[in-house]
């Protein structure tokens, strides 16, 4: 994808599937994923519950095994690497989770928690790591006061920063933030932003931000993803794809959202329908059923085209419908 | 609007909560009325009170730990407050009905749909089974459920469908004024625009006062008449929707808008609100907001503003807002 050269990529996938095994059959959670993300940047991953977006986050950083398909970081394919390159490939890569409650050891303080990953990658010496949990502490915005405070003890937003200090300890190159602000208040969720992108600056991080939220995607991201149903349907510059919408799924989700604006309310464009299935899903464009320009050729097998530079799309009626 | 028409009016509410021995103060001197066919939304973070509320008003708050301190709830002129646990059982469901936050916990697990439907038609009107059962179809229909959906349990159903449901629920005896606490932020966006379309077609067909509780500020813009902000207990700023989004006037509300990231303007970087809402175990003194208000004064700390006319019904809390404004209204 693009002209870029390859020094600027960090990681790359491509054909990326994982499919589970349920009793019903085969749910196809990312089928046939391609996209890539270069160093320093943040890629946008977008969709509703069940399109399969975090478990494409979880799958890029290898806690869940792929299917098929290739992930490319800094060149080298993590699907192929044996346990010690793995273990390597780990201390580089690192996840934020939605919920702060959950995701933290409720019986350790916070900073045994981060004291943990650090002892767990060896990056530090033994006599330093007190030293670099406080400095992970301030890098995060948590008052040192709060070192030996349990999970239960901390509100949401601080409880973020525990999870976002454990992500940092390792010194990762690429976090995976899977909808990290959604479980907090509006006034927090911008502290925490601004939080993530001020560190993306400081350390040069690569992120995944994934999301449900369009607004806070628009806000973070330099790239997106839109997701439906496993499938990538539209990926394209950010600022593009809420000018320039091609597919008719990204249209109907951009127009589902409620503006703050009260001077012009927009028409809103309805989707019939809910999610179908993505267990044993049939070939062809999996929006077929809700989508209001539908017709024979979408039944066949999709695929990305990129209809404008650098922005790809998986509709066989795009061109038409956008008059490209 | 002359006084008497008023369908819904709540004067000067605080409710307390007591737990390991502290008190709470979850809502201190709360005012606002509504009529029939108007929306109010309640707008806020996490713990301003606005549930509670809404249960002072349904009369649902837990006997135990809450008490409500003062305050008349008015509903069509009856004091709700003083109204008896049985006539209160009459009120609820038929005069006033709520819609919970999560259509996941809301349902029972081990009953059919239609059936959970028809149960409180059967409670409220003195109705056959069978015509109970045809009314509590025609209510899934109504939600754009099909007719033999009936039969269904909650877990074969989707999240959007499931708050369908109990939306026609609530909806089943016709209720004139629904309370909606976040009907939909559990929901996906695009379930979130039908469901929020159906409620205001039903709301419109019925003539239906709604209190809608809720921190998203685009459904509020979409729905609402008037809106409340509420911080820490209190209602800091009040009007209607365009005083609101068009003349916002409370440091809070002000600050609030700048935190959320929109659709249609770019900025590189969001505004804090610095800080965290106060512990309402131990309010502040004076303004509760002025720990994180950038225009706090000494004063502020110390005494308390009350709400003051911005213009027409337009007041705000903060005693400072026309010299933070330039002194200006709506200009």
């Amino acid at each position: 994808m693009g002209g870029m050269g390859m020094s600027d990529t960090l990681i790359e996938v491509k054909h990326l599937k994982k499919y589970f095994d349920v009793p019903s059959g085969q749910l196809h959670a990312v089928d046939d994923v391609s996209f890539k993300i270069e160093k320093k940047k943040t890629m946008g991953i977008v969709g509703e519950s069940g399109c399969g977006k975090s478990t494409l986050g979880r799958t890029l950083i290898h806690l869940l095994e792929s299917t098929d398909g290739s992930i490319f970081f800094e060149g080298r394919d993590v699907t192929r690497l044996n346990a010690k390159e793995l273990n390597e490939f780990r201390h580089q890569v690192s996840i934020i989770f939605q919920d702060p409650y959950s995701s933290l050891n409720p019986r350790m303080t916070a900073e045994q928690m981060i004291a943990e990953a650090l002892k767990i990658t060896k990056r530090c010496k033994k006599d330093q790591i007190e030293e670099e949990t406080r400095r992970i502490f301030d890098m995060v915005g948590l008052d040192r006061r709060f070192l030996k405070s349990y999970p239960h003890e901390l509100d949401g937003g601080r409880r973020q920063r525990v999870g976002i200090g454990r992500a940092l300890a390792i010194n990762p190159k690429f976090i995976v933030c899977d909808e990290p602000v959604s479980a907090l208040d509006v006034s927090i969720q911008a502290q925490i932003l601004n939080l993530l992108m001020d560190l993306q600056e400081q350390v040069g991080l690569t992120y995944v931000f994934i999301t449900h939220n369009m607004s806070v995607v628009r806000h973070i991201s330099d790239n997106i993803c839109v997701m439906y149903l496993g499938q990538l349907i539209e990926t394209c510059p950010t600022k593009e794809l809420f000018t320039t919408p091609l597919h008719p799924y990204t249209k109907a989700l951009l127009s589902a959202i409620p503006s703050t604006d009260i001077t012009k309310q927009k028409e809103q464009v309805l989707m019939k329908g809910e999610l179908t299935s993505p267990i044993n899903p049939v070939p062809g464009c999996r929006f077929y059923a809700r989508c209001d320009h539908s017709c024979e050729k979408c039944l066949e097998p999709q695929s990305l085209q990129e209809l404008l530079p650098e922005h790809f799309v998986s509709c066989c009626r795009a061109r038409e419908l956008n008059q490209l | 609007m002359s006084e008497n028409n008023i369908f819904l009016k709540v004067r000067d509410l605080a409710v307390e909560y007591t737990s390991d021995g502290k008190v709470i103060h979850a809502v201190n001197g709360v005012s606002f009325s509504i009529d029939r066919g108007k929306t109010l939304a309640l707008v806020g973070e996490t713990g301003a009170g606005k549930t509670t509320i809404a249960k002072s008003i349904l009369g649902i708050l837990p006997d135990r730990a809450a008490r409500i301190r003062k305050g008349q709830i008015y509903l069509d002129g009856t004091d709700l407050l003083k109204a008896s646990e049985n006539e209160m059982l009459k009120i609820r469901g038929r005069k006033i009905s709520m819609v919970f936050q999560d259509p996941m916990t809301a349902l029972n697990p081990i009953m059919k749909v239609g059936s959970q439907i028809a149960e409180t038609i059967r409670i409220h009107d003195a109705v056959s089974k069978k015509e109970a059962k045809k009314k509590a179809a025609d209510m899934l229909n109504l939600v754009g459920i099909p007719r033999n959906r009936y039969n269904n349990y909650p877990h074969e159903f989707s999240g959007g469908m499931k708050q369908r449901v109990i939306i026609a629920m609530a909806l089943a005896c016709r209720p004139e004024l629904l309370l909606a606490d976040e009907p939909t932020t559990a929901l996906d966006v695009t379930i979130q625009a039908q469901v929020i379309k159906m409620i205001k077609d039903l709301r419109d067909q019925f003539n239906m006062a709604l209190i809608l509780i809720t921190h998203d500020l685009g459904v509020v813009a979409d729905i609402a008449d008037d809106v409340a902000v509420v911080y820490a207990g209190e209602i800091v700023e009040y009007g209607s929707k365009e005083d609101i989004y068009l003349h916002p006037k409370h440091p809070y509300t002000k600050a609030l808008f700048n935190a959320i990231p929109n659709l249609e303007t770019d900025v590189d970087r969001l505004e804090n609100i610095k800080g965290l809402p106060p512990d309402p175990a131990q309010l502040p003194e004076g303004c509760c907001f002025s720990p994180r208000c950038t225009y706090a004064l000494e004063a502020c700390t110390r005494a308390k503003s009350a709400l003051a006319t911005v213009e027409n019904r337009h007041c705000c809390s903060c005693s400072r807002w026309k010299e933070i404004d330039g002194g200006n209204g709506h200009e």
